[in-house]
């Protein structure tokens, strides 16, 4: 018969048990993550941020959106028909870390690019009541008076090249140029659109982008990549 | 440590040696109700294991015996209520507004459809109601840009208004004040003129000057009596409902450098029935021709 006494009065049988046990419970959460390639699907459309966008994708961890927000459209038939189509994996595969949020004390946002215009984003972030009276979101009309500052954008992009987004030499070549073509509605946006198909350009002032222009043209992207209508999206492989 | 084992004198069972400043415990095994409850959830999780996906392998993961998949799950779900609607929600997007209208029915189906997506979509901007924000138009007060009949609302929401899409509503007033066109004095004047249309009745050589300059600038989109025109979208400026404010300097300020609102087209989210729906229940705040 067994006898716990036995492990708890043998230092060595417990070491080498208590390993084994850890050592389990260390493989069945590490090895998925090797096959992760074979799990996240491959869609048509997705692409990594554009500099501002991801820029934008900072602040918005900055400031705490996913408290309140998620990005998130769970497969299930109300958050379907609410906010449009289910979210799907390699939507945020090129985030790090995810922001899928757990709680909605504001509305999903996996879908809110292009959902309303650029002008409503800078309004409803200056002063949310001013346009949804019984919103509670707080004001960051801040945003609109802060700089983006745009130093460390290349590195920033290296830093995500670093962790498997793939930024191309040419992509951080152009990065500062790229950063402010976005937020000037005047400049000519053909080359940031043939990096970064559907990047929106924002109405800033067409010389120092700021956070907030930055928040809005990531706010602008989210869940616009992938277009559902193109038959080879259909139904992405599960 | 364990010490001392002794059988206790009041249950008879032994403890299990172990003392803490008098107080020992007993050695007794698990209850059995915990014992086989915990046996239970493990055999459950492997029934569970060989039903459901759970297992990563090298070319995929292993997807249960029962083939259970939440997207065919959530797509039957959505066909299924669309089934449901599908009576209703078709004869919506093939009949012509003026049958719709006819039948009660489909009407207090349109009417639910268009206030739901209506609180989802539009409210936002162009408020509870359709009361509008600055820069967002009522739509409740009946004063439209592109026109107010039930298939003019329905082309303004399915292709939006500077939207970027091929068939959106386009307009563009000139800058005046920033392109050069009228010097700020000018502005003013026609700024003074402007604010006499909708009753601030005011006089005086300004007002003069800025009716000339009003016919030979303005006239020509906003009507000579500041009518609009919504061939182009140009609002009416005789009446109170200014879109970005009706006082002296929203006035100046849209005649410089105007802004201009952009609506999204709908048409990528929302199918034709819901639509027509919106437009139903737009019609309906007030507003409708």
């Amino acid at each position: 018969m067994f006898r716990h006494e036995l492990i708890e009065k043998n230092a060595i049988l417990m070491l080498v048990l208590t390993l084994l046990t850890v050592a389990i419970g260390g493989i069945v959460e590490v090895v998925p993550l090797f096959t992760i390639e074979t799990t996240v699907e491959h869609v048509k459309g997705v692409r990594p941020y554009s500099p501002l966008e991801a820029r934008g994708r900072d602040i918005y961890v900055r400031e705490g959106c996913y408290t309140c927000h998620s990005q998130m459209i769970r497969a299930l038939r109300d958050e379907v028909e609410r906010y449009g189509h289910y979210s799907i994996a390699a939507e945020s595969m090129y985030d790090h870390p995810f922001q899928w949020g757990s709680k909605r004390i504001g509305p999903d946002l996996a879908r809110v690019g292009g959902k309303y215009s650029s002008d409503w984003h800078y309004a409803h972030l200056i002063n949310a009541q001013s346009v949804v009276p019984e919103s509670l979101m707080p004001h960051y009309a801040f945003l609109a008076d802060t700089p983006l500052e745009t130093a460390d954008a290349v590195a920033r992009m290296k830093a995500q090249r670093a962790v498997g987004v793939p930024y191309s030499d040419e992509d951080i070549a152009n990065a500062a140029a790229d950063l402010r073509t976005q937020a000037d509605p005047s400049a000519d946006n053909t080359d940031l659109l043939k990096r970064y198909p559907k990047a929106v350009t924002v109405p800033g002032d067409g010389k120092q982008p700021t956070e907030m222009d930055a928040l809005v043209a990531y706010l602008q992207v989210l869940g616009t990549m992938v277009d559902f209508a193109d038959p080879a999206n259909e139904k992405p492989r599960q | 440590m364990p010490t001392k084992i002794e059988k206790d004198s009041v249950t008879g069972h032994t403890t299990t040696g172990h003392e803490w400043d008098g107080l020992k415990e007993l050695n007794r095994p698990l209850p059995k109700w915990w014992l086989y409850t915990m046996y239970a959830t493990i055999v459950w999780a492997a029934v569970w294991f060989v039903l459901y996906p759970s297992w990563p392998g090298v070319n995929g993961y292993f997807r249960g015996t029962l083939g259970y998949s939440q997207r065919d799950k959530v797509e039957a779900d959505v066909a299924a209520v669309a089934k449901q609607r599908a009576g209703a929600m078709d004869k919506i997007a093939a009949l012509p507004f003026d049958e719709i209208r006819k039948d009660p029915q489909l009407m207090a189906m349109a009417e639910t459809a268009g206030r739901i997506t209506f609180a989802n979509n539009c409210q936002p901007c162009h408020g509870a109601g359709g009361g509008g924000n600055p820069g967002y138009p009522a739509l409740a007060a009946g004063n439209w840009l592109w026109g107010g009949t039930l298939p003019e609302i329905q082309q303004t929401i399915t292709y939006g208004i500077r939207s970027g899409d091929a068939d959106a509503r386009n307009s563009q007033m000139p800058r005046f004040g920033a392109d050069g066109v009228l010097k700020p004095d000018e502005i003013q004047q026609v700024a003074t003129y402007v604010a006499t249309l909708y009753g601030k009745p005011e006089t005086g050589k300004a007002v003069e000057a800025g009716k000339q300059i009003f016919a030979e600038n303005c006239a020509v989109c906003h009507g000579d009596a500041g009518q609009g025109n919504r061939e182009m979208g140009a609002p009416k400026l005789a009446a109170r409902t200014h879109l970005y404010g009706d006082d002296l300097a929203a006035i100046v300020a849209q005649v410089t450098n105007p802004k201009m609102g952009v609506m999204p087209a709908w048409h990528t989210r929302l199918d034709t029935a819901t639509i027509k729906s919106l437009a139903i229940y737009v019609h309906s705040l007030g507003g409708g021709e």
